[in-house]
């Protein structure tokens, strides 16, 4: 052991040195990089540099996603442009409107692996820490760079590191770890950082709840985060992926920044009052606002685990506001439909949408008036974010915003479990 | 050389929405187009008002959130060259170095100015003056310096 961490190691590997401490520049070759509905913006610019064909078409991933269906012809007119270089470059993994978000996708089709690094043109590219690998959002002219040479400088980034100690109480996720964390330290608690879980929190993580934290450090503005991938892990990826791979973990005496400890046992259902996700209070403190949209979805919030916690909330209940409820993929769709769990959404009055990123930005599929209040299961409540800045936005886990949409108004989940018994 | 710059000064944690509104980002793609809706949420005078060598000044956490380029390009067709906050969001600080802006971390500046003062700022020394005081602006990796000084990646890249 020499005292590594994490992103000591692995960007290090894929510039071709053992290790590199942080400050040093490593010029990187990723695994995987991939891009958007930003693709054809992407593509003008990588026109711009003069380089004829990407630099391996089997190391490039396009999803559409983020306004899809396309909601308006302009929308349209820049999808038909990313299917004509997405054919005309030979890109093998291309995923259409429908299959869902970049971040879900990639994971579930096993295109990235623990201990290999994937640039994404999206900040929430730090995902990929839930497998132990080196994940970081890019910009459109990086990912044009990467297109065209394969190869990006990052500087390696000094590491925090966030202990998880005991285990969640029930109602309590990984949403609620994610607010209190960006809560305790602020939204620029990881700036310029890689963010290290550890700890004996993380193994009752179930494994659709251990996206949530990699995920969410995009909004703590940690440029890349990691956690040390078990058996859960391994289990997930086997039978889809196609290459070998080797989990890296760090040094046991590897050197922190810094180390914050948060106690699971201690949390309860937390919601981030709108405008910045570090903006947080207990639900208790602002239980009875009223709420006239909950959203379920996103790659923070999407997955079959939320769908699973909002039905257990409103089966046999009728809602109050109007509840949009978007599958993070059409994996997660067609496991909710064979379960039984999209039907007791679709039976209490839930509107489903087509998998993708949905209404998280203010595109299409649920934009709120001036004046409606939304409470979602996504990570961004920034004013102006789903439309409008005058349409404040909650965000708060699944089963919370179930409740919210059951009451139309911010309330525990308890109270209406109550209610049906 | 010496340059002044007139500045527009904002307070902690704008993120990219606030610079350039996520609705808009799969039609537009006309820099003029992109340019009329910087900060539209936050100061709906400034895309009206700024001129070419005006300086942005702000608090921490400029520019978290998305990754979205035109939350660069928007300010950079409105002819700013220089935004200096006491930090960045991580992706917002290199889309600024790809795009050939100067983003510099410098402590304490923003609560020394208000909107409408006049900076200078002397690249031989790497210094900003503002307010009869002198600040230190930080070295740059020698990566980062080629890039600034070609003018941005995709300058860069063209030239190889």
């Amino acid at each position: 052991m020499t005292g590594f961490t994490f992103v000591e190691k692995v960007p290090a590997r894929a510039a071709g040195v053992e290790s590199a401490r942080a400050g040093e520049v490593l010029i990187v070759r990723p695994d995987l990089v991939f891009s958007h509905d930003n693709t054809a913006a992407i593509a003008k610019i990588f026109a711009e540099i003069g380089v004829a064909r990407v630099f391996d078409p089997d190391r490039i991933a396009v999803t559409l996603d983020h306004a899809a269906p396309a909601p308006t012809t302009a929308h349209a007119q820049n999808h038909i442009e990313i299917r004509a270089f997405v054919r005309e470059q030979g890109i093998s993994h291309f995923f259409e409107i429908g299959r869902g978000i970049c971040h879900q996708v990639i994971s579930e089709e096993a295109l990235i692996l623990p201990g290999e690094v994937i640039f994404g043109s999206d900040s929430h590219t730090t995902h990929f820490g839930w497998m132990g690998a080196f994940g970081m959002g890019v910009g459109r002219t990086e990912m044009a760079a990467l297109w065209a040479t394969g190869s990006l400088w990052i500087r390696v980034p000094e590491t925090l590191r966030v202990l998880l100690h005991g285990r969640l109480r029930r109602g309590v996720t990984a949403k609620d770890i994610a607010l209190r964390l960006c809560a305790d330290l602020t939204v620029s608690g990881g700036a310029y950082r890689a963010v290290e879980f550890a700890g004996n929190g993380m193994e009752s993580l179930p494994l659709d709840d251990r996206p949530v934290l990699p995920n969410m450090m995009a909004e703590f503005g940690a440029m890349s985060a990691y956690m040390p991938p078990d058996q859960v892990v391994f289990d997930a990826l086997e039978g889809r992926r196609t290459r070998p791979y080797t989990p890296i973990y760090p040094d046991a005496d590897a050197r922190y920044d810094q180390t914050h400890t948060i106690d699971l046992d201690a949390l309860e259902p937390l919601i981030a009052l709108p405008g910045s996700p570090d903006t947080v209070v207990p639900l208790s403190r602002i239980a009875g606002t009223p709420i006239q949209q909950g959203f379920i979805g996103t790659c923070t919030g999407g997955r079959y685990d939320d769908l699973a916690a909002a039905a257990a909330v409103v089966r046999g209940q009728t809602l109050r506001a109007r509840l949009i409820v978007i599958p993070a993929s059409r994996d997660v769709l067609a496991r909710a439909a064979a379960s039984g769990v999209l039907g007791d959404l679709i039976a209490a009055g839930a509107a489903i949408g087509t998998p993708g990123c949905g209404a998280c930005m203010g595109n299409h599929m649920g934009v709120p008036a001036v004046g409606e209040a939304s409470i979602i299961s996504g990570s961004r409540n920034f004013h102006g974010r789903m439309g409008t800045p005058d349409a404040p936005i909650y965000l708060a886990n699944a089963a919370v915003v179930a409740a919210a949409a059951v009451a139309g108004a911010i309330v525990p989940v308890e109270s209406i479990e109550a209610v049906r018994s | 050389m010496i340059t002044t710059h007139r500045v527009w000064v904002y307070g902690d944690d704008v993120n990219t929405d606030l610079i350039f509104p996520g609705k808009y980002t799969y039609t537009l793609r006309d820099p003029a187009a992109i340019a009329a809706h910087a900060l539209e949420d936050l100061d709906p005078t400034f895309a009206a008002n700024a001129h070419p060598g005006d300086a942005i000044i702000a608090g921490r956490s400029w520019g978290m959130g998305s990754s979205r380029e035109q939350a660069v390009t928007a300010l950079k067709t409105l002819g700013v060259r220089l935004i200096v906050a006491e930090s960045f969001g991580g992706l917002y600080f290199r889309n600024c170095i790809n795009q050939g802006i100067y983003a510099a971390v410098v402590p304490g500046l923003y609560k020394r100015v208000t909107t409408g003062d006049v900076i200078e700022y002397d690249a031989d020394s790497a210094t900003i003056t503002a307010a009869g005081e002198t600040f230190a602006l930080p070295s740059l990796p020698d990566q980062v310096r080629a890039i600034l000084e070609a003018g941005g990646l995709l300058a860069l890249l063209k030239r190889r």
